[in-house]
């Protein structure tokens, strides 16, 4: 087995991707940038400053994790499905010595790729707003790729599940979007009565904003190591999974 | 260039380039396939046939892997699949019923991609590139994105990809599929060239008039078995005959035709509708004064269609 065959995948989809550059960055960017102008800029103004930071400071941090987050996990479902069903992309690869593993972690590294971009732009336009990222934030873009990892693992586990694009529809609305609100982007955990916040700090965007924050002001309050690997552990289990369900699907 | 294993050196005959022993595919409570065995030699060019749903397309993909066997053995270049289904692929070209190339890139750029994933060094790649876009007539399209070219580019774009890691096997499945006379007939020289210069092909086609010109040997499966196998023309003549008779008329011209060709020996009646057909496997000298009185018939060699409506029926196919 040649462990590195999976960037032949990652190869195939960049080559694609360059394609159509703008279509993709203007598709996965615009919702992070306009809850930043809309929420950090005009409504931050309206509420004061949250844990030593202006609201539009600790807005900023966790909206490029979840710029992370939707562009891995639309790339590898709608992306994904498209290439499985409509362009029959994955039948074409699986008649070459490519196995089943290359072409899911392929795919995996190539979302989370995409999810890193994101967050590189993301990052490279919040001095716009007055936020200047510190130099910790180079070491957060590996954290930012292994979240990425994980949400298109967890795409492409609902496209070897879907049987038409509708049922992504379900992804998005009970698992991409809650997520989104409901990971500390928008208000402090502790807040929240102790019940709501042991659930919100479990679920698997939580470290990766509080880690986005930490890295982006420079301010390591918390301790770093199961945040780090219980983002890493969750990506490894999804792509298992991923590879298993994948299989599943195209090898009866 | 690839390498075939050597042949087993205990046997005088070289070891079949494929072979198939005892294969089933169960899906449910559905048998697909049903033990079948066959084998393909070196350079053979072998038709696949069938009925929709016969197991043709599961049997083709279980030579790849793609589906998984319930019961049997495949050997492919003496290797065992699937085993060592990474080997046989690199040495194997498929050219699927649908159309798989990736519609946002070039004509070149999908041959190019394809290479990739064989680990064909560049520069070979980009010569066997410049050689398929020549030999398949696509040298003026090499810049154009999929989405502009005309069916039958498609379908040889599909047919050079599959020979991008010059193959020693060629799986064809329904390679002339929607195409017109002349994007399929530009198909068929190139497929027969291939044949000369020894490429083993596997091919599965409705269109039995294609099969017949290109195949050494066909295979005819219906309800996951094998119904017959051999050389085309010998099956024709032994399963069906020399020649048909197609007969229009009434239900009681036809009857009473029928009846005057019961004294025919070796010659089987089939009625279809308001056409008889008559299956002749020698010589009859009183059909043609029988025939003088009917309105419409005519003379025909027996073909493969023939043979094949003889062995899979009449009746339509319908998943």
């Amino acid at each position: 087995m040649n462990w590195f065959a999976f960037t032949k995948i990652w190869q195939r989809n960049a080559l694609v991707w360059r394609t159509h550059i703008m279509a993709t960055l203007i598709g996965n960017l615009g919702q992070p940038l306009l809850f930043l102008l809309a929420m950090g800029y005009g409504l931050g103004h309206a509420v004061p400053p949250v844990d030593g930071l202006t609201y539009l400071q600790f807005l900023a941090p966790g909206l490029v994790a979840s710029a992370v987050m939707y562009s891995a996990a639309f790339e590898n479902t709608y992306g994904s499905y498209t290439r499985l069903s409509l362009q029959k992309t994955y039948e074409a690869i699986l008649t070459t010595p490519l196995t089943m593993a290359d072409l899911a972690l392929g795919e995996i590294a190539w979302g989370a790729t995409k999810g890193l971009i994101a967050a590189l732009i993301m990052l490279a336009s919040l001095p716009l707003f007055g936020v200047w990222p510190s130099p910790w934030t180079i070491a957060l873009l590996p954290v930012l790729f292994i979240s990425g990892a994980f949400f298109a693992a967890f795409g492409l586990i609902m496209t070897a599940l879907a049987s038409d694009y509708e049922f992504f529809n379900y992804f998005i609305s009970l698992v991409i979007t809650p997520l989104f609100l409901f990971s500390g982007i928008f208000f402090p955990l502790n807040t929240l009565s102790p019940t709501a916040r042991l659930i919100c700090e479990h679920l698997p965007l939580t470290p990766v904003v509080t880690l986005s924050r930490m890295f982006c002001y420079g301010r390591f309050a918390e301790p770093l190591l199961w945040k780090i690997l219980g983002p890493l552990l969750l990506a490894a289990a999804a792509t298992w999974l991923a590879i298993t369900l994948l299989r599943r699907r195209l090898i009866r | 260039m690839n390498s075939v294993a050597a042949p087993d050196p205990s046997s005088n005959k070289p070891a079949p380039l494929l072979a198939v022993t005892g294969l089933s595919k169960q899906f449910g409570d559905r048998l697909a396939v049903d033990a079948i065995s066959f084998a393909v030699a070196r350079g053979e060019c072998v038709g696949f046939l069938g009925p929709n749903g016969a197991g043709k397309t599961t049997t083709i993909n279980m030579l790849l892997g793609l589906v998984t066997m319930s019961a049997g053995a495949i050997q492919v270049f003496d290797l065992p699949v699937p085993r060592k289904l990474a080997a046989i692929k690199a040495m194997t070209g498929v050219v699927p019923q649908a159309d798989s190339l990736d519609p946002d890139l070039t004509v070149e750029q999908n041959l190019l991609l394809y290479a990739s994933y064989y680990t064909i060094p560049r520069a070979t790649a980009k010569a066997r590139t410049n050689e398929l876009l020549h030999f398949f007539a696509l040298e003026s399209r090499r810049g154009e994105v999929i989405g502009q070219l005309s069916g039958g580019q498609r379908r040889r774009l599909l047919l050079a990809r599959a020979l991008i890691n010059d193959p020693l096997l060629l799986i064809l499945d329904e390679p002339t599929i929607g195409l017109d006379p002349q994007a399929r007939h530009l198909m068929w020289e190139r497929l027969q060239e291939l044949k000369a210069r020894g490429t083993t092909i596997l091919l599965t086609s409705h269109y039995l008039d294609e099969v017949a010109r290109l195949s050494d040997r066909v295979l005819i499966i219906d309800h996951g078995r094998i119904v017959a196998q051999g050389e085309p023309r010998q099956l024709i003549t032994d399963l069906v005959g020399i020649e048909v008779f197609e007969v229009e008329g009434t239900g009681a011209e036809l009857d009473q035709l029928a009846a005057g060709l019961a004294g025919c020996e070796e010659a089987k009646i089939e009625r279809a509708g308001d056409t008889l057909y008559l299956y002749a496997k020698k010589e009859c000298r009183h059909i043609e004064a029988l025939l003088k009185k009917s309105r419409g018939w005519l003379r025909r060699p027996a073909n493969l269609e023939d043979l094949f409506i003889r062995l899979t029926g009449r009746s339509l196919r319908e998943s």
